[in-house]
């Protein structure tokens, strides 16, 4: 049967054939760069076209209708409207931070990309540290926010972008604990291993009561940690205008963009892959046949399955709730989700030890 | 104490953000009433409420009589200087002259759709029409005048 791991496995051995062991490293990491990029393309063109179709559905509305077949089309005469726009640069701006800042996001988000599991055996980088790596490279996301606020010379811009500081700096620490109670669980760091743990359950099943509530926590964290609605204040509109990219217009708003939807697609995968198997199968403890039917839908397959149904459920939070205030977001990262997530990995820790997890 | 408290607070707000995404959860899935309205497709099917303010009419009836007894009522109380009453004298069967509406001149363009001339009209002679595709490439086609070419006062409305 044909896989992504099988045909990653063609094209490595016919490069290790035709060329030496240098050019044939090179030539891979160039082909890895180019489906990095086209997944990103592709990526925004859907997630784009599902958000506003979701929230079209939620809100009794048809959302874009016109374009292609009910709409589907909309997305991408969009990406060339941008494209085609000039992308202003105001003169008491900081230019060359001005002009760096997109690329900055768009790099984080594609380093982040390096050690996600998309299917079996099919991993970019499979580092020891995988899930300590995720957390470190995430919060760079909020240099080039700051670097965009900053050097924008505009005040709506500098007041999102130190909100968004906050934000970000704060809901990390929660978004860091709930991914430890896995960690603890598992009992390592590297992306493989966590999945491979969860081989007879995902950890959702197995963890119960702290998986649970590090599952909660981590979605709230996380939504907050893209700066998606409810926790959109380093853009919210009706007061920022749109915050820290108030300035940038049409490619260098794109990638912005893009790089928002990248990175609710990244800690999407992450939190299917910590907490709903990755790319594993369902399996139930040791019903032989039942998983042997799982086992033939291919894990590409339910790794994309698990990461769109969390996508969705953020879009949920972001049209179902209103947008919090700077206080009550600090009220509820502070008072709420650190201390609960605290006693949470103090649980996880006695249920690891005692061994009294499936 | 403290801790009891903490902790309903908590579940309160778990609850309440759970009923908020069980009732657009219900819109996602029960996709059937669609508040867009598709509008130049659905013209001829186009349905407004019947408080909407369009513009002012003058009603006539089919012997082309309408109720305008040319009292200006409505002239005094519009805010903006919308509606102009041209007056005539008419000599009625018994030899008498009585003041007579000539033209009512309704500037659209002014017009704030705010429903004063309505409630001041006494005869009930104007309303509001539902009709809202006004735009014209002359701004002097948006000057109306209401009352229709040889029309008359419908007999007893004083």
């Amino acid at each position: 049967m044909w896989s992504l791991s099988k045909i990653t496995d063609i094209i490595h051995s016919w490069l290790t054939e035709t060329f030496n062991p240098t050019w044939t490293l090179i030539i891979e990491m160039v082909i890895v760069g180019v489906g990095v990029i086209g997944l990103f393309a592709v990526l925004g063109l859907i997630l784009v076209i599902m958000e506003r179709k979701v929230s079209a559905y939620m809100q009794i509305r048809l959302g874009p209708n016109r374009v292609g077949p009910k709409g589907m089309m909309q997305s991408m005469a969009d990406t060339v409207k941008l494209l085609v726009k000039e992308g202003m640069t105001p003169d008491g701006a900081d230019k060359f931070l001005f002009n760096f800042a997109p690329f900055i996001a768009m790099i984080v988000a594609m380093l982040l990309m390096a050690p996600i599991a998309f299917a079996k055996d099919f991993q970019i980088w499979d580092i020891n540290i995988g899930v300590l790596y995720i957390t470190a490279i995430s919060s760079l996301n909020v240099i080039a926010i700051l670097m965009a606020g900053w050097s924008s010379n505009n005040k709506y811009s500098l007041l999102g972008a130190m909100r968004s500081g906050a934000q970000i700096v704060s809901y990390e620490l929660s978004a860091g604990l709930a991914i430890l109670v896995i960690v603890v669980l598992t009992g390592s760091l590297q992306i493989s291993d966590i999945v491979a743990a969860q081989a007879n359950g995902w950890w959702i099943f197995k963890g119960w009561l702290p998986a649970w509530i590090a599952f909660l926590i981590f979605m709230i964290a996380v939504t907050a940690e893209t700066n998606r609605a409810p926790f959109d204040l380093s853009e919210a509109e009706s007061e920022l205008t749109g915050g820290f990219h108030t300035e940038y217009s049409g490619m260098k708003f794109a990638l912005f963009f893009l790089a928002e939807y990248i990175n609710v697609f990244i800690v999407c995968g992450i939190g299917a892959t910590l907490f709903l198997g990755g790319w594993m199968p369902f399996h139930i403890g040791n019903w032989e046949g039942f998983n042997h039917v799982m086992d033939y839908i291919p894990s590409s397959i339910w790794f994309f399955g698990k990461t769109f149904f969390l996508i969705f459920v953020i879009m949920w939070f972001r049209w179902t709730f209103p947008r919090l205030r700077i206080d009550q977001l600090l009220n509820l990262e502070w008072k709420y989700l650190l201390p609960i997530g605290m006693v949470n990995i103090l649980l996880v820790t006695v249920i690891a030890i005692l061994k009294w997890h499936f | 104490m403290f801790l009891k408290e903490y902790i309903s607070d908590v579940a309160g707000a778990l609850k309440s953000l759970f009923i908020g995404m069980k009732r657009t959860g219900y819109y996602f899935t029960h996709h059937k009433e669609i508040i867009t309205e598709q509008y130049p497709d659905n013209r001829a099917t186009l349905v407004l409420p019947e408080r909407f303010r369009g513009e002012v009419v003058m009603t006539h009836n089919e012997n082309n009589e309408h109720r305008c007894t040319g009292c200006t009522a409505c002239e005094l109380a519009c805010p903006n200087g919308t509606i102009k009453i041209v007056t005539k004298f008419d000599i009625n069967a018994e030899g008498k002259k009585k003041k007579a509406v000539d033209k009512f001149v309704y500037h659209l363009e002014l017009c704030t759709m705010c429903n004063l001339c309505i409630q001041a009209c006494p005869t009930d002679a104007i309303k509001m029409a539902q009709t809202f595709e006004h735009s014209v490439y002359d701004r002097s086609l948006l000057t109306k005048v209401l009352n229709k070419p040889d029309s008359k006062l419908q007999e007893g409305v004083e």
